[in-house]
């Protein structure tokens, strides 16, 4: 049976493109909103867990490096199915897209951490001292002089490590989120025809493409100065 | 809280399910033992076509290396194995990961390594040539030992995203981990066969992870 039609009616079929293209951009807008909300919520809770590690008090900063590394270690698909699958065994019912968005965010917030206090740490001490001897407090030298020289240099591995993670909104498909590859994958076996996949795969290159530039740009841009 | 020991601490079921677990976890390691050094050799590849004088070369290896960057390695998965059957090709579960886990690595490791070569200093170059040495034993003995050195943090944490990415073959069908671990909650209706593996995936990737940090603060600082 494969053999009967042509490459072309296999994977661009011209009908089937028009027929599923209106599911396709659903899905896209599905991936876009949940990936959003990952970078938003990612970012932000990561920037806050390196800011808290800075006051240095033990007993919270051991409690993040151990969020960071259990979190970094694990593979998201693994932390994706215990969320998914877990919790309504013990009474806590999430709908598959917030299981997708709460997962993503904190293993984005993990390496988002570690990457803002490798940042900070590499603002040397001078920076502190001076700062504080002209009469800022501790916040005032965090928010004023160490952090906006921090961050410059955590641009280019924060971008990466964001689009690497956003690209595990894929993931969802697996919990039945209707995010790209869900509705390709549907789409694909209703038709018996491949070109939802390969229109699903398009529409990952034309979304991440010009991210993965930007990411390329960014690095040479505000690259770390290495020996 | 007794619910919560229930259901995700349960011991009992965890040790009729660890044998199974254990097989996933022999064909993750196998899996592994491809796919990182054909990366690694697939990845150098990469790196040495976008920076060869060919222009056609060139730019179709940077493409190369974007596309499969910008492609979520689930949707190459599922792409090859779903997909080329109707191009006549029907790959087993372990082909088609080999396949799409090869060609996502390989770039991944190929930008790396060509972020490493671009941090060498030309003047590098041009003295190990003046040297006499011919431009494969410069790259060589010269420029990759540097470079490898530069660009070492990034190397091994891509390892561990490996291993990670390993995961997602389970969506295929191969009996890997985490395939062994989701089979062994659907039997049981209890999560405690998942937080098993995923203790064996800290386990494993725990101090490489520690590793990570360690490297990336050396550099920079």
């Amino acid at each position: 049976m494969d053999r009967g039609f042509g490459f072309l009616d296999a994977f661009f079929k011209w009908e089937l493109i028009e027929r599923y293209f209106p599911t396709i951009m659903q899905g896209m807008a599905v991936t876009i909103e949940i990936a959003a909300a990952v970078v938003l919520t990612g970012i932000s809770l990561g920037l806050l867990l390196a800011v808290a590690r800075s006051f240095r008090v033990l007993p919270a900063s051991a409690l993040i490096v151990l969020f960071a590394d259990i979190f970094r270690a694990l593979p998201p698909l693994v932390l994706v199915l215990l969320v998914y699958f877990g919790l309504p065994n013990v009474g806590i019912n999430l709908p598959s897209f917030a299981v997708l968005w709460l997962v993503l965010s904190l293993v984005l917030a993990a390496f988002c951490e570690e990457i803002f206090w490798a940042g900070i740490l590499s603002v040397p001490k001078g920076q502190w001292e001076a700062a504080r001897s002209t009469g800022l407090g501790f916040l005032g030298t965090l928010i004023y002089v160490v952090l906006p020289q921090a961050l410059r240099l955590t641009v280019p591995p924060i971008t990466n490590r964001t689009i690497a993670i956003t690209k595990n909104t894929a993931l969802g498909t697996v919990i039945g989120v209707g995010e790209i590859l869900n509705q390709a994958t549907t789409a694909q076996s209703f038709s018996g025809n491949a070109t939802p996949l390969m229109m699903g795969a398009i529409a990952y290159v034309m979304l991440f493409i010009p991210v993965v530039a930007l990411g390329r740009f960014l690095e040479t841009r505000f690259s770390w100065r290495r020996a | 809280m007794e619910a919560i020991g229930q259901q995700f601490f349960n011991l009992a079921i965890m040790e009729r399910a660890l044998p199974l677990l254990l097989m996933g976890l022999r064909q993750t390691i196998v899996i592994c033992l491809i796919v990182i050094p054909l990366g690694l050799a697939g990845g150098l590849a990469f790196a040495l076509l976008s920076r060869t004088s060919l222009s056609p070369v060139r730019w179709a290896a940077v493409v190369a290396i974007d596309f499969f960057r910008a492609v979520p390695p689930l949707v190459l998965l599922i792409f090859v194995y779903s997909g080329l059957p109707f191009a006549g090709l029907r790959p087993s579960p372990f082909a088609a990961v080999g396949i799409a886990f090869l060609l996502n690595t390989s770039s991944y490791y190929g930008e790396i390594y060509r972020a490493g070569i671009e941090s060498i200093g030309l003047g590098q170059w041009d003295a190990a040539r003046s040297t006499g040495l011919t431009l494969s034993q410069t790259l060589a003995y010269v420029v990759l030992p540097q470079a490898m050195r530069n660009v070492l943090p990034d190397l091994v944490s891509n390892t561990v995203e490996v291993v990670k990415l390993t995961s997602i073959a389970s969506v295929v069908a191969l009996p890997e981990l985490l395939y062994s671990a989701d089979m062994a909650r659907s039997v049981t209706f209890n999560s405690s066969p998942l937080v098993l593996a995923a203790a064996i995936y800290l386990i494993m990737l725990w101090p490489i992870v520690r590793l990570v940090s360690r490297l990336e603060r050396r550099i920079a600082t």
